[in-house]
């Protein structure tokens, strides 16, 4: 439970970044709030050439407000943007999702984009930012692009992240009118890795449910405003449509009526949110 | 633009308990280790070493950390509290401390120090923490002997002591 050897940058400036991202050709990893990247080193399911430490870095961690929604920038810890004032009224969807996110604890470090980078299945923030249909922004030195969100995440803890990127920020739109948020998660304790979690976001017209923790990327779904035992249905087909598996938390069985259940209970919260 | 080679230890400085230390360490060495082996400051525990079990938790710049998730090197220049630094004097212990005597917060007391500094973190920065905040903290934190209700019966007392200046130990 020790990491493997590495060479350790110290980055002052973001040019600094792309220049060691760029010549060490995917064998260097961006620590930044460290609350992802340390397990993995230390487990060693991560053995890198090269650790670049961001977090020396002037201006990183901002909130900004762009008109693609609230921008986190790559050294926006999770703690912060919890605490960001208005967070509810702009963002009921990460206010609900962020307290799911690990522990106070490791809030306090860990970044917002570190999550997204990780993208880890059971996460609550690659899971939010699909859910809202935000985007993330690559920097390399080849210059900049933006992903949507639902491109991003392209498989288990892998993304359209290319060698020499880095994740300069991800985007979260703003609350629309007229329109309901909730967000559910079943895990062994608070804390945990999710079993399942969903977000359901819900108008008058349409129901869009997205689903964390059972298939490798998050699970997005837009329906009409089923109700009854057409929402059950359209859940149930959900639920086997995913790639639902077996490990030590829980059973495949147990995950499928997770998102039926839980995909109840989220649409009809976020129902309710809208009158 | 420093960068320290896999093989070689560089020099770590930083302030613990409000007086300087310094070591040397390998990237890839933990700030856990540095501050058990390099300072000597046994009182961190360290259980799970992938930031669940909370027995390494300190304080890093004022806030809550995880030492197991934090590298010796990313301290450097940082200033860093661990439980040695909770008692006000020799031979006393802090309001907290005393509670948790008090209330049987801890048998064998492995994960004691780590949930002292959460706890003691929080009444810093929100000295009227609610029940509910403090359950929410704890959460970061197994205890494999209590059953986690002394502790929080601990919490609430040193907390209304606190409040009330009634310091008295
Ligand atoms: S040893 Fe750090 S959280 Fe368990
Ligand atoms: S007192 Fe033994 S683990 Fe908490």
């Amino acid at each position: 439970m020790k990491p493997a050897p590495f060479d350790y940058v110290r980055a002052e400036s973001l040019d600094e970044v792309l220049d060691v991202l760029a010549a060490e050709q995917g064998e260097a990893r961006i620590l930044a709030g460290g609350q992802s990247l340390l397990p993995m080193l230390s487990m060693r399911l991560a053995r890198p050439r090269v650790v670049i430490d961001v977090g020396r870095i002037r201006g990183l961690d901002a909130v900004e407000t762009a008109k693609d929604g609230l921008v986190a920038t790559a050294g926006l810890r999770q703690a912060t943007l919890l605490a960001h004032p208005g967070l509810e009224r702009t963002h009921p969807l990460l206010a609900a999702a962020l307290p799911w996110v690990g522990h106070v604890q490791t809030r306090a470090r860990g970044t917002i984009c570190g999550s997204v980078a990780h993208a880890d299945p059971s996460a609550e923030l690659p899971l939010c930012l699909v859910a809202l249909g935000g985007s993330v922004r690559l920097i390399s030195k080849r210059g900049r692009r933006r992903v949507e969100a639902r491109d991003f995440f392209t498989g288990l803890m892998s993304t359209g992240r290319r060698e020499d990127e880095m994740i300069e920020a991800v985007s979260f739109p703003e609350a629309k009118r007229e329109t309901g948020y909730a967000f559910r998660e079943f895990g062994r304790r608070h804390g945990d890795f999710a079993i399942a979690s969903v977000a359901a976001v819900v108008t008058t017209k349409t129901i869009e449910i997205s689903v964390g923790g059972v298939d490798d990327v998050p699970a997005r779904r837009a329906w009409p405003r089923l109700e009854g035992s057409a929402l059950d249905d359209a859940l149930n087909a959900l639920a086997w449509e995913l790639d639902a598996r077996d490990d030590i938390h829980a059973d495949q069985r147990l995950r499928r009526d997770l998102v039926r259940s839980l995909g109840r209970i989220a649409i009809t919260e976020a129902s309710q949110c809208l009158v | 633009m420093p960068r320290l080679s896999r093989d070689e230890t560089t020099p770590v400085r930083f302030t613990l308990n409000g007086a300087p230390v310094s070591g040397r360490a390998e990237p890839r060495r933990l700030l856990s280790d540095f501050l058990r082996n390099e300072c000597g400051a046994t009182g961190t525990h360290v259980g799970c070493e992938h930031g669940v079990c909370g027995a390494c938790t300190i304080r890093i710049g004022g806030t809550m950390a995880r030492s197991c998730l934090t590298l010796a090197v990313q301290a450097e220049g940082a200033t860093i509290e661990t439980v040695e630094g909770l008692a006000p004097q020799p031979g006393r212990l802090s309001v907290l401390q005393e509670a948790f005597r008090r209330h049987h917060a801890l048998q064998c007391g492995f994960c004691t120090a780590g949930i002292l500094m959460s706890l003691d973190t929080l009444f810093l920065d929100e000295p009227d923490a609610g029940e509910v905040r403090i359950r929410d903290v704890l959460g970061g934190h197994l205890c494999r002997c209590t059953g986690y209700e002394p502790i929080v019966q601990a919490a609430i007392d040193a907390q209304s002591r606190l409040r009330s200046g009634n310091t008295d130990v």
